[in-house]
């Protein structure tokens, strides 16, 4: 009879849902392209992540137990932080890159700021951002020729450690179009080769196809909505077709969607909940703004790719967005809104 | 369209507070609170402005025809603060709530090196007059940018667990640090 009586505390209807289960499901969601890069650039690529993401989860574990709060490394944010850290360095760098960029994003980025939750910048974005300012050369130049017959072969029987190249991005912007075609085919083709995967690059900007399915799935389950991606990535199409070509409206906005770490930046970082806006107009112009900053960087700036920079810039924003954008109250306070 | 790099470049790119680290203290300062970094930042656009037109005209019609350019520091010192002394007696005459809030910081703008900064670079760089204008006025928006930027951030550390021997000032410079080093995507643009 007891057992009958249960007296409990709200909220009383409950959800499955969990910080835990979100972030491994993301993770599992990135699995796809890692394995793809894998087979793309070689067995090096599961290094670079695996230390990636071992380190951030052992930083976050040390820091938590230093600063005297419970460890969560179970939750997996750090585990994702790793992997994202991951897809936007270069296959080719030393592994001692990532586990000092693991220190910068989640011990200075994430725990010194208050742990999960306060962070105000995306930790992963902060530790390539570091990593890029620290190790200028090696971050923009140790890229990997893909191979197109299976490189996780080849790897093992050739004599040769690593072969570096220039990305596609960086090959448009120092020598220009034609040189750009001459490397990497005509735009019909470029658009596959691009979407597919075989192409130098981060491991997050190699299958565009896998990336995109990945975010579907995320929005399929609800843990991010379309607003902060297609506004973001509309905006890199619309600025790059009026400004990105020889005149005006003569630019290739698929190309620039699908070059660089847009896709991914558009689904899997711009959307992470601590650094963005909650209110969907918020997050419109959160998402405009980073395509716009994107754009801005990759035509003007000095770096071939500026999704990193742009978000980084964007997530201070996103409080002062959320102020600005506050959904309308249905029953204004009395004596009117202040 | 030179004006226009000039503009960008002072904004963003070589932006006064997170590119060239000047001015520093009121950074931290009144960053605490919205309210009061917008009327620092206000603060801050005006003087920046008005002293650049002083200590640029003083520097070309005065100290430049009679040789005198070794008195430039001295000089620029005496025109900033008596300038910083006139907006404080405005503003205790027009708005004492914004007087009050700004309180010792207004005074300390006298000694803001990023004021000082703007004046000496737009003399060293020998710019004309419209250009001193953008160049000046286009510094000061960058500050107040960066500013208005911080105490964004100020408040949602106020919130935070944020260890203790980290919080105040401490934590502040490394967010400080971490901002600029996001800055540092503009660089290239603009020359």
């Amino acid at each position: 009879m007891a057992g009958l009586l249960n007296v409990s505390v709200s909220p009383h209807v409950r959800s499955s849902e969990s910080v835990e289960k979100i972030m491994w499901t993301v993770v599992a969601c990135l699995v796809p392209p890692l394995l793809l890069s894998v087979f793309v650039f070689g067995i090096q690529v599961l290094l670079i992540a695996g230390v990636s993401v071992i380190s951030c989860m052992a930083v976050e574990a040390i820091s938590q137990k230093a600063l005297g709060r419970p460890v969560t490394v179970k939750d997996g944010s750090a585990a994702l932080t790793g992997m994202l850290m991951a897809f936007v360095i270069p296959p080719g760098v030393s592994f001692l890159l990532p586990i000092l960029g693991a220190v910068m994003a989640i011990y200075i980025g994430k725990h010194l700021l208050g742990g999960i939750g306060y962070n105000i910048f995306n930790p992963a974005l902060l530790g390539r951002a570091f990593l890029l300012a620290t190790f200028p050369v090696a971050m923009t130049t140790a890229w990997l020729v893909p191979l197109t017959d299976g490189a996780i072969f080849s790897y093992f029987n050739s004599g040769v450690d690593a072969v570096t190249t220039a990305t596609p991005l960086a090959v448009m912007k120092e020598q220009g179009m034609d040189a750009f075609r001459q490397q990497f085919g005509a735009p019909s083709e470029i658009y596959a080769s691009f979407f597919l995967g075989w192409r130098p690059g981060c491991i997050g900007e190699t299958s565009g196809l896998l990336i995109v399915l990945g975010g579907l799935y995320l929005m399929w389950r609800r843990y991010i909505t379309w607003h902060i991606p297609v506004s973001l990535l509309g905006t890199i199409g619309l600025l790059t077709w009026v400004f990105g070509g020889e005149t005006l409206f003569t630019g290739d906005p698929l190309l620039a969607i699908l070059t660089g770490g847009a896709l991914l930046g558009a689904f899997y970082m711009a959307t992470d909940y601590v650094t963005s806006p909650s209110s969907k107009t918020g997050q419109m112009v959160y998402g405009a703004g980073i395509g716009a900053l994107t754009v801005l960087i990759r035509l003007k700036g000095g770096y071939p790719e500026g999704i990193c920079y742009a978000i980084l810039l964007m997530n201070p924003l996103s409080t002062v967005l959320d102020n600005w954008f506050k959904p309308k109250r249905f029953a204004p306070p009395i004596g009117g809104e202040k | 369209m030179d004006l226009f790099y000039l503009a960008i470049s002072a904004t963003f790119v070589n932006n006064i507070l997170l590119a060239q680290y000047l001015g520093h203290c009121p950074f931290l300062g009144v960053s605490k609170r919205i309210e009061t970094a917008i009327g620092m930042a206000a603060a801050i656009i005006f003087v920046t402005i008005l002293s650049a037109i002083f200590t640029w005209s003083v520097f070309t019609f005065i100290l430049r025809p009679y040789d005198l350019e070794f008195l430039q520091t001295l000089t620029f010192i005496l025109i900033i603060a008596s300038l910083v002394q006139l907006v404080e007696i405005i503003l205790k005459k027009k708005s004492r709530v914004l007087y009050n809030a700004l309180g010792v910081y207004l005074a300390l703008i006298t000694t803001n090196c990023a004021v000082m900064g703007v004046a000496l670079l737009v003399v060293r760089k020998e710019m004309g007059f419209v250009e001193m204008l953008v160049f000046s006025s286009t510094s000061a928006v960058g500050y107040a940018l960066a500013l208005l930027l911080f105490a964004g951030h100020r408040e949602r550390l106020q919130i935070s667990a944020i260890p203790k021997s980290m919080q105040g000032t401490a934590i502040a410079l490394i967010t400080a640090g971490i901002m600029s080093l996001a800055f540092i995507g503009f660089q290239g643009m603009a020359g």
